[in-house]
């Protein structure tokens, strides 16, 4: 197990190496340039190379890369191009609010998928199966900023039991800030769910024509035991991988029910770096994504192990 | 008090009769063999002792367990009774355990939902019975898991797990067949051993005669859901009152005739010369590289014209790693294999198509080694792809047609789709397909492995007529040494990577010199010599 572990870590180190570099090459081909971005368009040109320098844009590539990592492992990511405040500040204040935001909708997807992927696959073919089905179809083929309005219409609208848009911030208070990502999180939890369902569903259906579960039956479980005992595990795997994708897609992929909601998230901020040209943290907020990724992906991978024996399978 | 009667039995699914008129009874302390072919019933019968029937199937007529009733009892007393009363042995051991649970852990269950036991007294239940079966706990401590065991100490921690309560009766369902025959042995041993001294019924499911007649007390032979004859295994073997039991007794024992002898001298039609095949391992660790393991090393051996030499050794051997060499499937090592005296392919360099057109291959899957979107026309041509001017037009049609039917079928079976035929019928279209191209070599991994005894005697008779006829070199792969016996001239021995023994079939069989083909050779259940055993 511990090998296992070590060999996993090593490969998430590399992996961010490498990302490292890809996310810093392309941003330098990217056309351009910051410092003629931020002076306008009639900008003296001795001033834009004042700027340059002082931004550091004149040195040579690897002595900023090293640079840029450096400051990385210290928690500098750098000044804001056109905020002009450091990018771990900005960074700092939205990742309070994606954060939690893409825990929450995957905590609600999970809820709701686990439950009704399993009652379908045990109770395959019956009217629970059939409606599970169905309002997973219909989960999956929503557009989730069409079903955020209409949550927005019905229980902030008419009912008034949210209020529509924005954040108030968590030191308004732990329920307050939960309250305003309710809304967003069952917005962006609907179509994940509904996945999740799915995958859940048909992965224990898979598991229960093994034929390891007929000698659980033949060993005198019942139906349900032989389910929870010896399907649940089993099917874990392909959910797990799931889940682990949802997580990514949710972190940075919320960007279209943060503008439904008002709420300042990462999507947002890397929707307003791009337009403005801030590069600098376009390049620290996709770094950011990559490390929760590969994270996610560690953590998944953690899991599988924990799911499954034969991957801890010391090789001889 | 017996331990299982069933009487008028009759279940049907979804309104089609699988089984009917099953009437069996079995003593503690006895074993009672159920054979047949696929279809038969056997499994089925076994289910509704188990009251594990497929959902929308229906059974009338009774069945009693111990004097126990199964037609008043409920789901939940019949979950009582899986287990406690009846244990259950599955045919694939591979499968047959969950993967993500511990040996021990799957093994004291069957106590824990029987009995209350706690945690503790199940787990000393699970290592009494795993040393039962032959599993020491010095080896096999109770946090193994499925993975780390081999098929035939799988099947013994299923054994454990169906035992662990000493139930009054087991139903083992072809609990050996997926094993070669030196576990099979051991695991029958096992059986026989544990009914004789828990005195408990054993109901032994198998398509194989030869395993029942040197084990069962008492017979029961099925045929299209029926019971055909049953009684005392002697009984039943020295009258074969029923047609259908001859049938099955002349398939089992049944060897085709061949009446010429190859041809020696000649350049060989196959010579393979010290061929090595090495798998590169997972990497454990980043900068270094594993040893390749030698799954084939230095084998060494030729084929003649019209000759069938027949490769033996148990799973993992490396024999079907040999034959995808040999087909030039995977790349060489070293050494190098030589059709009709020409270089077909040699370490580093495959095969010209043309060449490859005159080796041909059958697997042991029939269903499984055809596209099923395809018709039988374009399945059977498929290896003209291999030659520069494939015929075509009322050639085309002359060549399918002849393949067709040299293999036995007809011509207009041509337009049709492979599900259309049966699993005989499918093993025939892979001879034509392999037959069309007019290759001098055949090479049959397991192809007859996977057919019921009468049809495999059918295929027997196939091939050695298109041997003989056509002047066919077969190189013929198998676990199963009765096979081999009735079909090929000439057997190698293969174990770990090598051919440990080679020589005339006959000869090796009757005598065999290297201690891996006489331990080989006496695990193989023999019809004849279990007939002729005196009564115990």
């Amino acid at each position: 197990m511990t090998a296992y572990l070590l060999r996993r870590l090593l490969s998430l180190s590399l992996s961010l190496v490498a990302a490292s570099l890809v996310i810093f090459l392309v941003m330098e081909v990217v056309p351009g340039d910051p410092a003629s971005f931020m002076m306008g368009l009639n900008a003296d040109p001795q001033a834009v190379a004042a700027l340059r320098s002082q931004l550091g844009l004149d040195e040579p590539l690897p002595l900023r890369y090293i640079g840029w990592v450096a400051g990385l492992l210290q928690g500098d990511f750098g000044i804001s191009y056109t905020y002009r405040v450091p990018v771990s500040e900005l960074i700092a204040e939205r990742v309070v609010i994606s954060l939690p935001l893409t825990l929450y909708a995957l905590a609600l997807s999970t809820l709701i998928a686990f439950p009704a992927g399993i009652l379908a696959a045990s109770r395959r073919n019956s009217a629970a199966d059939l409606t599970v089905m169905g309002a997973t179809q219909l989960g999956v083929a929503i557009p989730n900023f069409w079903f955020a309005m209409i949550l927005v219409l019905i229980f902030a609208v008419n009912l008034r039991w949210f209020s529509a848009g924005g954040f108030p911030g968590w030191e308004a208070g732990f329920w307050p800030a939960i309250k305003a990502l309710t809304l967003p999180a069952i917005a962006l939890a609907l179509p994940q769910a509904s996945i999740l369902a799915r995958v859940m569903r048909s992965s224990l259906i898979d598991t229960l024509n093994e034929d390891f579960m007929r000698t659980a039956r033949a060993k005198g479980l019942s139906r349900g035991q032989a389910l929870w005992r010896h399907a649940l595990r089993n099917a874990l795997i392909p959910v797990l991988t799931i889940i682990g994708l949802q997580f990514s897609f949710l972190l940075a992929g919320g960007i279209i029910i943060e503008n439904v909601f008002y709420l300042p998230g990462l999507g947002r901020l890397a929707f307003q770096a791009i337009t403005q040209r801030d590069l600098i943290v376009v390049r620290s907020v996709v770094i950011l994504l990559v490390f929760a990724v590969i994270v996610v992906t560690f953590l998944v991978d953690l899991a599988y192990a924990a799911a499954d024996p034969r991957l801890r399978r010391r090789r001889s | 008090m017996t331990v299982l009667s069933i009487s008028d039995l009759k279940v049907d699914i979804h309104g089609n009769t699988v089984l009917h008129d099953i009437d069996l009874t079995l003593d503690p302390g006895r074993i009672l063999g159920i054979v047949g072919e696929s279809g038969s019933g056997k499994s089925m019968t076994a289910l509704s002792v188990m009251q594990l029937l497929p959902s929308g199937s229906n059974w009338s007529g009774s069945i009693r367990v111990a004097g126990a009733d199964l037609s008043i009892m409920g789901e939940p007393a019949l979950c009582r009774m899986r287990g406690r009363d009846v244990g259950m042995i599955f045919q694939e051991p591979m499968t047959a355990l969950n993967p993500v649970r511990t040996i021990g852990d799957q093994v004291a269950e069957t106590v824990r939902i029987h009995t209350g036991a706690s945690r503790r007294e199940a787990f000393s239940i699970a290592r009494e019975m795993l040393n039962r079966v032959g599993l020491p706990e010095d080896r096999f401590p109770l946090d193994r898991f499925p993975h780390d065991l081999s098929g035939g100490q799988r099947q013994r921690v299923v054994i454990a797990q169906a035992i662990a309560l000493r139930p009054k009766l087991l139903i083992a369902d072809e609990p050996t067949t997926a094993l070669d025959v030196t576990t099979q042995a051991q695991i029958l041993d096992l059986l026989k051993q544990l009914v004789r001294e828990e005195d408990m019924g054993l109901m032994l499911i198998t398509h194989d005669l030869a395993v029942v007649a040197g084990l069962a007390d008492s017979i029961a032979i099925m045929k299209d859901g029926a019971v055909v004859e049953a009684g005392a295994t002697r009984e039943i073997f020295r009258a074969m009152r029923h047609p259908y039991t001859r049938a099955l007794f002349t398939a089992s024992a049944h060897v085709p005739d061949r009446g010429r002898k190859p041809e020696s001298g000649k350049i060989p039609v196959l010579a393979v010369e010290n061929v090595v095949r090495d798998y590169q391992q997972p990497r454990r660790n980043l900068f270094v590289k594993p040893p390749p393991f030698r799954a084939v090393d230095h084998v060494s051996f030729e084929i003649s014209h019209g000759e069938n030499v027949g490769l033996v050794g148990e799973s993992g051997c490396g024999k079907s790693t040999l034959a995808r060499s040999i087909l030039a499937l995977d790349g060489l090592q070293g050494g190098d294999i030589r059709l009709n005296g020409h270089v077909f392919s040699s370490a580093g360099d495959g095969p010209h198509p043309e060449l490859r057109a005159r080796m041909q291959v059958v697997f042991q899957d029939p269903y499984g080694s055809f596209n099923p979107r395809h018709q039988v026309r374009r399945l059977v041509t498929e290896p003209f792809h291999l030659v520069k001017n494939p015929p075509r037009g009322a050639e085309l049609e002359r060549r399918i047609d002849r393949a067709l039917t040299e293999v036995g079928l007809s011509s207009s079976d041509a337009d049709k789709y492979i599900h259309e035929f049966s699993g005989g019928q499918r093993q025939r279209i892979a001879i034509a397909r392999a037959l069309i191209i007019e290759p001098a070599l055949i090479v049959l991994d397991e192809a007859v492995s996977a057919l019921d005894v009468s049809i495999r005697a059918q295929i027997l008779d196939l091939l050695a007529g298109l041997s003989e006829r056509l002047d066919l070199s077969y190189l013929f792969i198998s676990h199963d040494l009765s096979v081999v016996r009735a079909i090929t001239d000439r057997v190698l021995v293969m174990k770990d990577g090598r051919i440990v023994e080679q020589g005339e079939t006959e000869t090796v069989f009757r005598n065999p010199q290297h201690p891996y083909t006489q331990k080989l050779v006496a695990a193989t259940p023999s019809l004849e010599a279990a007939l002729a055993a005196p009564a115990d």
